[in-house]
């Protein structure tokens, strides 16, 4: 029993330095931002006041609240599926047999290892109208000029490729270990019985490769909530609000306008949308997947 | 079938390279030829020098250096203990806890910014190095990746340096901690490029040339004092992002399967 008990001690010892520090910058904050969130914002001499769900009925009011929530749906809607589905066909070119494979999964995967502002640079000269690259070659072909980030139809869709071009070799790296896990007399099994590369595809591979997809996806949502970066640099928001992104709205709320109370409210509704998402995970889809 | 399907990955290929070779481009030539394209035009490092003149890079590459150390070092000294606890030892409360770490997987830090704002103010920390490392020290990653590498180390091992004498500590750093290297490799990996690359939360706890890294000294040259002068930006954006660009180039190999050895779970 002693031993135990000091086996006990020595194991709240050893956990309790992370443990202090993980709580003090993500538990206690979080819990801290529910609460300011019911509190106005301290100015001058004024101080806090209980206001209750106030904030969140100001929220309601905010266009600029839903635009922001709206982009944000149509930026992860836009760029999970895209990067996901790239990076598999990314993997699957790079796990077969092709001509200069080792050049191909460079290539893809290089963005991956540059800074998100530095990628958000390259691009906005890949923009300019006009003179950027893409003007240019759309130019030969008689597409003409575009103001690709000043217009607030193509801003955010520009913001999407940005995305999906700096992540799709990320996720890829996780799609090839998962292929060459796959043991290679499953798909020759598939094989001798007749099936074409087409079925092996689809009735072997993909359904094995089902635990890395939720993985990959749910790395993809959080992603698209947590990662703003391109947005500071490319548009500031902007055009009217039309590539204000939650965590964005958050920064420009908190630290921009200086307004803690509503950026806690905002904060909370972000945090709630990726407990929602965790609780999904948990739940629903790791069920799905544990097939074996 | 198989031509076109050749084709598709190597147009691919082309597409995912364009824009770094256009930035090249740009980078290494003068400013006049940044937007057109002649064969022979002259090439040049002026644009590099430029850079490097026009802002205080040697002190950005510096602070970036310092953050990713000290975050690195804090994060193997305070994972690997609370890392074995979890893996090794019995004790009250021990899934509930570590329930609680792994929320941190989904809720990171990066968008408790605000809050995390004001601690640090309130401990007198704004605009320090320390500061920009402070809310990642303690890693639900970091934990998680070590103890399932610590929970494949043979428990007859850590049986044996125990009947030697070895008290908790000496085994954890004797046994356990070269058994996982690998691990320990893989998540360095992983940490010095998120925080090589990090760039919202340094912007906002840092104002002063002495505690921004490179992400926010780039971003501030970028945005002010260059109007748009893009051979020079490029050169800028290319030369902060270079070192990890070319410790990636060579240990090409490593830093793949460190990221796949990371995400397998």
């Amino acid at each position: 029993m002693t031993a135990l008990r000091r086996e006990a001690v020595q194991a709240w010892l050893l956990v309790l330095p992370a443990c202090v520090m993980l709580a003090g910058f993500t538990h206690i904050p979080a819990v801290a931002t529910l609460i300011e969130s019911l509190y106005t914002t301290p100015r001058g001499a004024r101080p806090a006041r209980f206001i209750g769900l106030d904030q969140y009925r100001a929220l309601l009011d905010d266009p600029v609240f839903f635009q922001a929530l709206g982009n944000n749906a149509l930026y992860a809607a836009a760029t999970i599926p895209a990067s996901v589905v790239l990076a598999l066909l990314m993997a699957l070119a790079v796990d077969s047999r092709l001509p200069g494979r080792a050049a191909l999964r460079l290539a893809y995967f290089t963005p991956t290892m540059l800074p998100m502002i530095a990628v958000a640079n390259i691009w906005l000269f890949f923009y300019t109208p006009d003179y950027g690259l893409l003007d240019q070659l759309g130019g030969m072909v008689g597409l003409g000029r575009h103001n690709w980030l000043g217009d607030p139809t193509l801003a955010l869709w520009s913001l999407i490729a940005v995305a999906v071009w700096k992540e799709a070799g990320f996720f890829m790296i996780f799609y090839l270990a998962a292929l060459q896990a796959i043991p290679p007399h499953l798909r020759e099994a598939a094989a001798l019985e007749g099936a074409g590369r087409m079925t092996v595809l689809r009735r072997v591979v993909l359904p094995l490769l089902m635990p890395t997809t939720l993985f990959v996806v749910v790395n993809a949502v959080i992603n698209a909530f947590r990662l703003v970066d391109h947005v500071v640099v490319m548009t500031r928001g902007g055009p009217d609000n039309s590539t204000t992104l939650l965590l964005y709205y958050i920064y420009e709320t908190g630290f921009r306008f200086w307004d803690t109370g509503m950026a806690a409210a905002l904060t909370t509704v972000l945090l709630l949308i990726l407990s929602a998402l965790a609780a999904l995970q948990f739940g629903v889809l790791g069920r799905r997947v544990h097939y074996r | 079938m198989r031509r076109i399907e050749i084709a598709g990955a190597w147009l691919l290929g082309a597409l995912w390279v364009l824009p770094l070779a256009y930035a090249a481009w740009a980078a290494v030539h003068p400013p006049e030829y940044a937007t057109r394209f002649a064969l022979l035009a002259p090439w040049t490092a002026a644009n590099f020098a430029q850079a490097w003149e026009a802002a205080p890079f040697p002190r950005y590459f510096l602070n970036t250096f310092l953050l990713v150390t000290l975050i690195l070092v804090a994060q193997f000294l305070l994972c690997t203990p609370a890392a074995y606890a979890f893996a090794r030892m019995r004790f009250r409360g021990r899934d509930t806890l570590f329930a609680l770490v792994l929320l941190q997987l989904m809720i990171m830090p990066d968008v408790l910014l605000v809050a995390n704002y004001r601690s640090l103010a309130r401990i007198g920390l704004v605009d320090t190095i320390l500061g920009i490392a402070l809310p990642y020290l303690g890693s639900a990653f970091g934990i998680f990746l070590l103890r399932q590498a610590f929970r494949q180390v043979p428990q007859e091992l850590d049986d044996a340096a125990r009947l030697e004498g070895s008290g908790l500590l000496a085994r954890i750093w004797r046994v356990y901690v070269p058994l996982a290297w690998p691990t320990y490799v893989a998540y360095g990996l992983v940490s010095v490029s998120y925080h090589w690359n990090n760039f919202l939360w340094p912007l906002v706890i840092t104002n002063s040339v002495s505690t921004r890294p490179l992400t926010v000294g780039l971003a501030v040259f970028a945005s002010t004092d260059q109007g748009i002068d893009w051979s020079i930006i490029t050169a800028a954006t290319l030369m902060t992002s270079a070192p990890l660009l070319v410790a990636f180039l060579i240990f090409q190999r490593q830093f793949v399967q460190s990221f796949m050895r990371a995400g397998i779970r």
